[in-house]
């Protein structure tokens, strides 16, 4: 039984064989994945002991208070976040020794390549095509929206394996080198004036069967964990009272009474109110989870956040007048990490816009919560028991 | 800053929950319920005694020395959820909150609290359902032992047996009610009627000062009230799911139109932030924060709930379409039950000035 006790001591242990002061970084993240200490939820041998998630707090904050190094979980969310669980969940005992390790301690950094310029909100009419030829698979295709492509060692990769079925039933979920000569990066620059995002572009790429993720034809399934696991990691941030967008344009109101309007203070304070409520809403999600009782509403944390963070910053913009018409700089720059309370009013009014559309359109969510949560009928569908080579495009 | 507050319902909130929802099944089905609210008395006695009598629970705030249950503003507000989403005409919010607070402020009012607490009799703070917590309210002439004076929309007052009446001396007074003349208000909430209260020379008994006993009162009730607006608008929301599954239209039922999907998805949204924020303020209460972090807490549910009430009984009726214009169809008491709820213990716009103090976000 592995309970607090049990981890303190595990934790205690590392911490005496490996001082954070005197060992290596990496040295010390992969002591702590062979302790079984990185994600304690994971399988032994796998960097975890079986034990429940909402112990990994008690972990972490023995570390922390330790000075220990942590494995910059901002730089590798993609690959905590959405591959680890996908690889855990259906890869074989040979891939999970693979790729666990060097994903956790980040020595290795993944991206997601899933949608593509004709496949968005309809992901699963993807047209990537991956070509069996003796061991390997032959890609070719076009993706796009991929984040850290350009740093990135390997991506989780969904393509079409077989067009003569309806568009579900064809799809076959792969780890993709990302060092494969048929890999091209191009970076996409958005309108914020820099490239957060990437096209990917894959011409022949060859992967090996080993390397594929699941049953041929059963992708769609499979990343099914991906995407679940993508929006808990969007709408799952913590805050303290004005914590997100809120925050900046609080402070601006209070240090520069001359930008004050009547108007403007009746509807900053009611988007004051809406952002505490949407906090507290996060806060009383956090709690249904830690009792272990995940409530519907994390689908709805997203849909509140896009809209606040979009009325919040266009409001802050208009606040600050004069100064509203410029924009700090149109660079194009390639962030490593996103901010979206980062650089200046218009940045976050425009960079915001964003936050409707990645992980999920709005209308997709404001769907998912009528299906799902309240029970509604579906829209017909026209396309089930089409081949998705007869699909109109 | 305060710890961080318990957003969850506990078991024994829960077991509270189904045992008022089965009482209120029993008494307060909607064609009793609009039915009465043409007769002579609107309030529901029985359904009234069922909780106070059989339940206890007109004594939850009270502690348990001074005959009530010990409990919180927790329970009290399971309870509120449940009578909102019920529209039940009993003075719950009325008595067992708002004058029953009122009291709790005051000293040597022992008797009258067990009073409130068994339910034996129902108490009603003499100031208008729709002023704020600070903000000003109308008194009466304290003269010579005896008080003068009109006080208008005062809610429940039809149903009290005992009146707590602010006078223009600072005291707060109990005037038995048949010592005043209280006159119905034809009020658009049917369910929650509000009355005028006359005193020609009415004896008074002094309770202690107004001002600290009123300002408690109206601050819990706007806080618990957002649990009463919140059972309403998940009401609202679960009989317009559960019709739109059923009625038929174009040969499909009409909740699968992607339009009105959309809409009821947004209205969920509303719910469940209303569902924090109330059991957020709610637990500042239970905690006794009367300093800022409570006034906050209540001041940002309030600022909240009502757009969400009334959005839920507007979409309501706009979704049930025809049906829902009936004076049969219950959703009518729902609608103008959210639209007085919205100005009771003042408006959003009122909670909004104070926060503007409250957090610093100062007028221009």
């Amino acid at each position: 039984m592995t309970d607090a006790t049990e981890l303190k001591r595990r934790t205690a242990e590392l911490l005496a064989a490996h001082p954070p002061a005197t060992t290596d970084r990496m040295d010390f993240l992969k002591a702590r994945f062979d302790a079984g200490l990185a994600w304690v939820h994971y399988p032994e041998g796998l960097g975890g002991l079986g034990a429940p998630r909402s112990l990994q707090a008690v972990v972490d904050a023995e570390l922390e208070a330790a000075g220990a190094p942590d494995n910059d979980p901002r730089r590798i969310g993609i690959g905590l976040g959405m591959a680890a669980p996908t690889i855990l969940k259906y890869g074989t005992e040979e891939q999970k020794q693979r790729f666990l390790g060097p994903l956790w301690v980040g020595e290795e950094v993944w991206c997601q390549l899933f949608s593509e310029p004709g496949a968005g909100s309809d992901l699963a009419a993807l047209g990537a095509r991956a070509v069996r030829e003796g061991d390997d698979w032959v890609v070719n295709g076009q993706k796009v929206w991929t984040s850290s492509a350009h740093l990135a060692r390997w991506a989780i990769l969904i393509a079409r394996t077989d067009p003569d079925v309806p568009k579900h039933q064809g799809i076959t979920y792969f780890l993709c080198d990302m060092t494969d000569p048929g890999v091209e990066v191009r970076p996409l620059r958005q309108i914020t004036g820099e490239a957060e995002f990437n096209e990917v572009f894959l011409t022949d790429v060859r992967i090996p069967d080993a390397h594929r993720l699941g049953e041929v034809g059963d992708g769609w399934r499979v990343a099914q964990t991906t995407l679940n696991n993508e929006r808990v990691a969007i709408g799952g941030m913590r805050l303290p009272r004005e914590g997100g967008m809120i925050g900046p344009v609080s402070r601006t109101w209070r240090e520069r009474p001359a930008l004050r309007t009547h108007d403007l203070h009746q509807r900053l304070l009611k988007l004051w109110v809406e952002a505490e409520v949407a906090r507290l809403t996060g806060e009383r999600l956090r709690q249904q989870l830690v009792v272990g009782q995940p409530g519907p509403e994390g689908a709805g944390m997203k849909l509140a956040f896009a809209r606040l963070n979009q009325e919040i910053s266009g409001l802050e913009v208009e606040l600050l007048g004069e100064e509203g018409l410029l924009y700090d700089d149109w660079t194009m720059r390639r962030p490593e990490l996103v901010d979206f309370t980062g650089r200046d009013a218009g940045y976050r009014y425009l960079r915001s816009k964003g936050n409707s559309i990645e992980g999920g359109t709005s209308e997709v969510l404001l769907n998912i919560v009528a299906e799902r949560v309240l029970g509604l009928p579906s829209e017909p569908r026209t396309d089930k028991d089409v081949a998705w080579k007869d699909l109109a495009r | 800053m305060s710890t961080q507050p318990d957003l969850l319902y506990s078991e024994e909130e829960e077991a509270l929950r189904a045992a008022v929802r089965d009482l209120l099944t029993d008494h307060c089905d909607p064609a009793g319920v609009i039915a009465r609210t043409e007769s002579d008395t609107p309030h529901d006695s029985e359904a009234w005694k069922a909780l106070a009598d059989g339940m206890g629970l007109a004594g939850l705030l009270v502690p348990e020395a001074k005959g009530g249950q010990g409990a919180t503003h927790r329970e009290a507000a399971v309870v509120l959820e449940e009578l909102g989403r019920a529209v039940a005409p009993v003075p719950y919010l009325t008595s067992a909150v708002v004058a029953t607070e009122a009291l709790l402020a005051c000293e040597g009012v022992d008797d009258l609290l067990a009073d409130l607490a068994s339910g034996r009799r129902i108490g009603a703070l003499a100031v208008a359902l729709n002023v704020a917590p600070g903000g000003a309210y109308k008194v009466v002439r304290h003269e010579n032992g005896a008080l003068h004076g009109e006080l208008t929309a005062i809610a429940d007052a039809t149903a009290a047996d005992v009146l707590l009446v602010p006078a223009d001396d600072g005291g707060l007074y109990a005037v038995d009610a048949g010592a005043a003349t209280v006159t119905p208000q034809v009020s658009l909430d049917l369910t929650r009627p509000v009355a005028t209260v006359t005193f020609d020379g009415a004896a008074g008994r002094l309770l202690g000062d107004a001002e600290p006993a009123v300002r408690r009162a109206l601050r819990a009730g706007a806080g618990l009230l957002a649990s009463e607006q919140l059972g309403l608008a998940d009401w609202a929301l679960t009989d317009t799911v559960r019709y739109l599954k059923d009625r038929k239209q174009f040969n499909r039922p009409v909740g699968g139109f992607q339009a009105l999907k959309h809409r009821l998805a947004q209205l969920w949204l509303e719910v469940v932030n209303l569902r924090a924020a109330a059991r957020n303020a709610v637990d500042a209460l239970a905690n006794g924060e009367s300093g800022e972090e409570g006034a906050v807490a209540v001041a940002v549910a309030q600022a909240y709930a009502a757009s969400v009430a009334v959005h839920a009984a507007e979409e309501a009726l706009q979704l049930h379409a025809g049906i829902g214009m009936t004076w049969e169809h219950p959703i009518h008491l729902y609608l103008k039950r959210a639209k007085a709820d919205a100005i009771a213990y003042g408006t959003a716009g009122a909670h909004r000035a104070a926060l503007a103090e409250l957090v610093d976000l100062q007028a221009p």
